[in-house]
């Protein structure tokens, strides 16, 4: 929708697979930016995004070497999410975020079937059950800090910028270290690109992503439907309505006809 | 015609009253857990399968099984076939308790039902859920006025029936032009999934296949309902009239079937049908039950049979089923990761809510003009109609 209009504000993070070391750090400052309810001792790190999880670090071993991803919202340029919403309680906000009211919400969730990362998560519990996902901080954001996640890497793994300066930065990798890395930045262009950018020394399919994805905006796909919608009404009811009078005038004159001869019946009787 | 059936005290326990009283009584549990609890409590829903029974069967499958009020209306009063008259109002009281069975199952399934009339002034035209929303609420008012007539009729009250006269035929267009728009949305709410909806389900021809097999739904329906209540309210069956119909069906279903099929020949994914995997059998078992039915209605001696031409109507509402729930679950399941049944709590208040709308379908049969008045009575307002009609259209 306003895609092109906000691509110079818009902000992202470039996460690059071969410098994270799985320390973790980014779901802790993500959960203490964000208020999510702390694992309780003892418990195995979170693998699965979650409602208090907004992301996960993940090891994957691929041919023998270990590689830790990360999942998060992607932050899509044109949300699936965001056009599935059917009371526009998510939206894409200048600065990139896909931000979410719960307030206006009333659980319908298609938000999540709609996601073609399925990242968006329920609280399944609650009573008031509201979507959870990665917010890209944008309260932090507002107030001139990067991300959480991207505070708190301590390799530079994951980088908060502006998203054109950050496919730079990406493109460069790749060109300088071609042995390092695959020749693919995942974000750019998968279902239009969005915020989250990601580099990896393996292919992405390989680690679980989603693996040949198209490169148009999924919004598409339901508009090209929806805008006949106007043109739908009308043709139907004026086709419906011209049915209805040539059936109905039929009819009409085959009674006209049928009342004419009775007529004609009675007075041949009067006579 | 209708003989009330007399109430035997001594009759009044029986096996049957016993089984629906256990239902509803669990219902009644099943209703205040959900509530109380929430969804993680009643449902084995989860990040991986956000949809599953409930908005599968009750909502998605519920609006398709109400299609017969439409394709009857479309039938007989727009485009004239008066045959069937005595089959429009049976099947206009199934769609409108259809559509308060997809309403009650959405307020069960969404999770903050007290915000669903956020849909009415917060508006994303761009989201199929939005029209789906839309169309819920418009359709169903369109179905209350459709069905008011009989309520009214029972009670006599004669001012507000001629007003719903004067205005009933825009109305049944504009309840077949909702229709057309919600049986299609649903299709729509999927054409998001392209990545996560497997080939054998996911072409954006989905709006326009939703759209077909609810028509051809919508007369299996009203064919099989004929059948239940000859059966459970003690009516006759006017075989040949449903013999007749069957000949729609018939027509409605190959016409689906061969858009069905050649958009899976376009896409060229017919080696998916034959892998043996789970979305291999869900899909051969679908495609079947459209397809069986079919030696039945094209032979014009097996149409003619109440058995044969049961079962078909029955086989065609199943294969519905079967589609939308391999469209909004099975066919989901494995780009999700994520795996799903039912619990008994699911299964039961699904249950609990058919058997509540068939309760009252039964009642309303009893006490009001459902099957008996589209006789002479009816016959006469529609002279009168046509001759107003005709003093309008002819004054030169």
């Amino acid at each position: 929708m306003n895609r092109s209009t906000h691509r110079e504000s818009q902000k992202g993070l470039l996460i690059d697979f071969t410098k994270c070391i799985g320390c973790e750090a980014c779901m802790e400052g993500c959960r203490e930016a964000n208020d999510l309810a702390q694992p309780s001792p003892g418990d195995p790190p979170a693998r699965e995004l979650g409602a208090d999880n907004f992301t996960v670090v993940v090891p994957r071993e691929v041919d023998g070497k270990e590689v830790f991803i990360r999942r998060l919202c992607m932050h899509c340029a044109d949300p699936a999410c965001v056009s599935a919403c059917p009371v526009g309680a998510l939206t894409k906000r200048p600065d990139g975020a896909v931000s979410y009211d719960g307030d206006l919400c009333f659980g319908c969730r298609y938000c999540m079937v709609a996601c073609p990362f399925s990242v968006p998560r329920y609280q399944w519990d609650s009573n008031a059950p509201v979507v959870r996902k990665c917010t890209l901080c944008y309260p932090r954001l507002d107030e001139g800090q990067e991300p959480a996640c991207a505070a708190a890497c301590p390799t530079g793994a994951t980088r908060f910028g502006p998203r054109e300066t950050l496919l730079e930065i990406a493109r460069e990798r790749i060109r300088k270290h071609p042995d390092l890395y695959v020749d693919h930045i995942f974000g750019e262009k998968e279902v239009g690109g969005g915020s989250i950018l990601m580099i990896s020394p393996v292919d992405f399919a390989q680690l679980g992503f989603p693996a040949s994805m198209t490169h148009n905006p999924l919004p598409e796909l339901t508009w090209a439907v929806q805008k006949r919608i106007p043109s739908i009404v009308v043709t139907g009811t004026v086709f419906l309505g011209g049915l209805y009078w040539v059936v109905n005038r039929r009819m009409e004159r085959a009674r006209d006809a049928e009342d004419a001869r009775e007529v004609e019946d009675a007075r041949g009787a009067e006579r | 015609m209708p003989s009330i059936a007399g109430m035997d005290v001594r009759k009044l326990i029986t096996p049957g009253r016993i089984a629906i009283g256990i239902i509803i009584l669990g219902g009644v549990i099943i209703t205040l857990r959900r509530f109380a609890f929430g969804l993680g409590a009643t449902t084995n829903l989860s990040d991986q399968v956000p949809w599953g029974l409930w908005i599968s069967f009750d909502v998605i499958s519920g609006v398709a099984l109400a299609a017969g009020g439409f394709t009857m209306a479309l039938l007989v009063h727009i485009a004239g076939d008066h045959t069937y008259r005595g089959l429009v109002r049976p099947a206009i009281l199934t769609a409108f308790l259809g559509y308060l069975l997809v309403i009650v199952g959405l307020l069960f399934d969404i999770g903050k039902p007290w915000n669903i009339w956020h849909a009415i002034i917060y508006w994303n035209h761009h989201s199929a859920m939005f029209e789906v929303a839309w169309c819920v609420m418009l359709y169903t008012t369109v179905l209350l006025l459709e069905f008011l007539p009989m309520v009214l009729e029972r009670f006599g009250l004669h001012a507000p029936m001629r007003i719903i006269r004067a205005i009933q035929i825009p109305l049944f267009i504009t309840g077949i032009v909702l229709s057309t728009l919600h049986q299609s949305s649903l299709g729509s709410l999927f054409l998001l999934t392209p990545g996560k909806l497997h080939p054998l389900w996911y072409t954006r021809y989905l709006p326009l296949l939703f759209f077909f097999s609810a028509v051809t739904v919508g007369f299996a329906m009203v064919m099989l309902e004929s059948f239940l209540s000859s059966k459970f309210l003690r009516r006759g069956l006017e075989l040949r009239l449903l013999a007749r119909l069957g000949r729609y069906l018939a027509f409605a279903d190959i016409f689906y079937l061969i858009l069905r099929i050649q958009d899976l020949t376009r896409r060229g994914v017919w080696g998916e049908a034959f892998t043996g995997s789970t979305e291999s059998i869900f899909f051969l078992a679908e495609m079947a039950l459209f397809t069986v039915p079919l030696f039945i209605l094209f032979s014009s001696r097996l149409r003619r049979q109440r058995t044969p031409l049961f079962l078909a109507s029955l086989m065609i509402v199943i294969g519905l089923v079967l589609n939308r729930l391999n469209i909004s679950l099975v066919g989901m399941l494995r780009s999700t990761g994520g795996s799903y049944l039912p619990n008994w709590q699911e299964i039961w208040l699904s249950v609990f809510l058919v058997l509540c709308a068939a309760l009252v379908f039964g009642l309303a049969a009893r006490f009001l003009p459902v099957f008996s008045a589209e006789g002479p009575r009816d016959a006469g307002a529609g002279a009168k109609r046509s001759t107003d009609g005709a003093s309008q259209a002819a004054p030169a």
